[in-house]
């Protein structure tokens, strides 16, 4: 048996000598080309970032060729961001230019940096997990390619967060991004008795229900329990305490679009996203109506925000009204909140556009 | 075995780079990463997912850290049919040396897929399929190396920082250091499963919020500033002399009001007591505004994603905290909320969901903090209210 509790390591093994000298003490930075951030320090120093695009989704080799890199130009040392961005980061301007040429030798995109589209924070979906109502990986390439200008380019009024969540855990900072993606199923879970029994606490799987839709079998010698379908609305939380409850279904999964959701404090407050598009048919491998939904929903922002809107911002001072005109999203009974803070998003006031 | 994969082959055509080239690259050479290609295929064949609920795997010690998780056609890819996650603590901004990625790199490649995720969303390095006999020597490898597991399941999950000090000047708190401290203080929370549910931890140095920690986690650090903007007049007159419409790009968006363009002495003023440091200014003209000298953080509990009570966003707890190694302040008010939690959290209860059941104000009395006018949008509206007699 190994060291156990050993932790992380220390981080300062691994920061470059230009971030270890002048550690706390940066003054600005500007983005002189998309993709490329300058840093410059109290004491004069400067470290140039090269950002770059990558698929999450990668093998070693891959982290083998980002090592080439940054061997080759930054001393050996390279970083992620919290967007999956590889970043390589070196005090020599010169050094810019050559780690662009390598990239792009790697077929990897130069950009992210605001204002536009970085990379989409995904979950795992088909790849990896037993809940996944959609894909991730396959959504996120998909999207990537059609908003691909917005990555290597800087020209919307300001970011737009898009995340892809393959079920309603919504792992990764879903419910507040400008336009996400959510894998949903839309039938009820089907308790297979004979597993029930063996692989499930009963109470726990009562109890795991939000709208109270789980009951006790019926008949006391069946050791199960029973789904109240018009309760339910398919949150497969039963089904993460008791495998035996599968949710999954080709027809009845598919993926929902919310909107407006951010994260940061500047100008207003954090905001949720909101359900714009309640269901579109997982319809593999590119997903074409959720990618034209995207796109359409980015297009009519790009021409129409103010400059640093965001997304939320934007549909705010528009009215949602306005919002669904403009894209021509159907509005639906879906759209109408009913669940434990509903009245909190309906409409007390007069005032509102036609 | 997947030797067609006509509609995975698909998502290798346009200009963004693809996960299915990487699978195919690995695929070449192992078994695991071919078979795993052939179930992605079978899923985009099928529209479901072929994974099954995970079972207890782990290594010895530890009740966190690995994903269990089996194929439910073992008989048709044997070579993943256990295929599971070994969740790998970043080290903190998740800054590297090659020598030390390469280091894993080798090490997954013998005993695993070879296929990573740099990173997941939590913001560990994501190791994606092995063995249950390859767990433990993985593990004694990777710990020998110098790498040790992340947090999962009713466990304090791995925390995370953005890049903070080390490259960012709007940072008002090293979150490097306070994240790796964090982590080496509570290993065993991290790697030992005992609460009511996952806890997470994140730390943004500023209100711009790059690791969303808002959003996400139970307790929220953000880094902010008690006095003043500092304002450069010279670098703001630079900004305006390359056309940068200060009135209408800056000041009409600051949400409090709190800032006055006299465009006569070509002057930014700022009304101090009116700011609410929400960055935008700063975000507009980095070279000509800058955070305050006396630094701390807001510290913020309850975010969480909906699952099961719904979406909430981290509420404000204290609104300021001096963040200083050893961090004694905040370690002892995070442990005062784990006992608190524990206590009285219901099986897969958040902490933003015990304290909407149980009261803000019994949290608060816990915790003996006084209530603040900073805690709240507003105040009640009710009359539903108890006095202690």
């Amino acid at each position: 048996m190994g060291r156990t509790d050993i932790g992380p390591p220390d981080f300062h093994e691994m920061l470059p000598d230009v971030i270890k000298k002048n550690y706390g003490t940066w003054k600005y930075h500007e983005i002189p080309r998309p993709g490329v951030l300058k840093h410059v320090a109290e004491s004069g120093d400067t470290v140039y970032t090269v950002r770059a695009g990558s698929p999450r989704l990668v093998s070693v080799d891959f982290i083998r060729d980002i090592c080439d890199i940054a061997d080759k130009h930054c001393d050996g040392h390279l970083r992620f961001t919290s967007r999956y961005n590889i970043e390589f980061l070196t005090p020599n301007e010169k050094n810019v230019d050559l780690i662009i040429a390598d990239l792009k030798k790697l077929g990897l995109p130069v950009g992210g940096t605001s204002p536009g589209i970085s990379n989409i924070v995904h979950t795992q979906g088909w790849i990896h997990c037993h809940s996944a109502a959609t894909d991730a990986s396959g959504l996120v390439k998909a999207i990537m390619d059609e908003v691909y200008e917005h990555f290597v380019e800087t020209k919307l009024p300001n970011h737009v967060r898009i995340a892809v969540g393959c079920c309603i855990n919504m792992c990764g900072a879903v419910h507040c991004s400008d336009i996400a993606v959510v894998g949903v199923h839309t039938k009820p879970p089907r308790p297979d008795h004979d597993r029930v029994v063996a692989q499930c606490e009963i109470p726990t799987t009562i109890q795991s229900c939000p709208t109270g839709a789980i009951r006790r079998h019926p008949d006391q010698s069946m050791k199960s329990v029973v789904v109240k379908e018009d309760l339910c609305m398919y949150c497969g939380n039963c089904f993460t305490v008791c495998p035996a409850m599968p949710l999954a279904d080709a027809e009845g999964d598919g993926v929902a679009i919310y909107v407006g959701g951010k994260v940061p404090n500047a100008r207003k407050p954090p905001m949720f996203s909101r359900m714009v598009i309640p269901f579109l048919p997982n319809r593999p491998p590119r997903w074409p109506e959720v990618v034209q939904a995207v796109k359409k929903i980015v297009d009519i922002y790009a021409a129409n925000a103010k400059p640093y809107e965001r997304v939320g911002e934007w549909i705010e001072r528009i009215g949602w009204e306005a919002f669904f005109r403009r894209t021509e999203i159907p509005f639906t009974e879906q759209h109408i909140d009913d669940f434990t803070h509903a009245v909190e998003t309906y409409r007390t006031t007069t005032q509102f556009k036609w | 075995m997947a030797d067609e994969t006509p509609l995975l082959d698909e998502l290798e055509k346009g200009p963004w780079p693809s996960y299915v080239t990487e699978i195919k690259r690995m695929a070449k050479k192992n078994a695991a990463a071919k078979d795993l290609l052939g179930i992605q295929e079978q899923s985009y064949k099928d529209r479901v997912t072929h994974w099954k609920h995970g079972g207890i795997v782990g290594v010895t010690g530890y009740g966190a850290g690995v994903i269990g998780r089996y194929c439910d056609s073992p008989e048709k890819f044997p070579d993943a049919a256990s295929f599971h996650t070994m969740r790998i603590n970043q080290p903190a901004g998740w800054f590297y040396t090659t020598k030390s990625l390469r280091t894993i790199c080798d090490i997954w490649e013998k005993y695993g897929s070879g296929m990573t995720n740099f990173h997941g969303s939590t913001g560990d390095i994501i190791l994606l399929g092995t063995t249950t006999e390859n767990l433990q020597p993985c593990f004694d490898t990777l710990t020998e190396a110098g790498f040790d597991l992340g947090g999962s399941g009713s466990a304090l999950r791995t925390p995370a920082g953005c890049v903070g000090q080390a490259r960012c000047e709007w940072s008002n708190i090293d979150t490097l250091g306070l994240i790796h401290d964090l982590t080496m203080e509570f290993q065993d929370e991290i790697h030992r499963p005992r609460w009511p549910y996952k806890f997470k931890i994140k730390a943004s140095g500023c209100p711009n919020d790059c690791v969303a920690a808002i959003a996400r986690a139970d307790f929220t650090i953000i880094g902010t500033w008690r006095d003043a903007l500092r304002i450069d007049q010279a670098a703001v007159q630079e900004y305006v002399k390359k056309g940068l419409d200060i009135q209408e790009l800056v000041v009409r968006r600051c949400p409090s009001e709190a800032l006055v363009w006299d465009a006569k002495t070509q002057e930014l003023k700022l009304l101090v007591d009116d700011c609410v440091r929400c960055m935008h200014c700063i975000n507009v003209m980095p070279k000509a505004v800058r955070p305050g000298i006396e630094k701390g953080a807001t510290i913020l509990v309850g975010g969480k994603a909906p699952i099961i009570k719904g979406a909430y966003l981290s509420w404000v707890l204290v609104p300021f905290m001096k963040v200083e190694p050893p961090y004694d302040e905040m370690k002892d008010l995070l442990r005062k909320i784990w006992e608190w939690w524990d206590e009285n959290g219901r099986t897969r209860e958040r902490l933003a969901e015990l304290i909407e059941r149980l009261g803000f104000k019994t949290f608060l009395r816990e915790m003996g903090l006084k209530p603040v006018p900073q805690m709240v949008k507003y105040p009640r509206s009710n009359p539903y209210v108890f006095f202690d007699r």
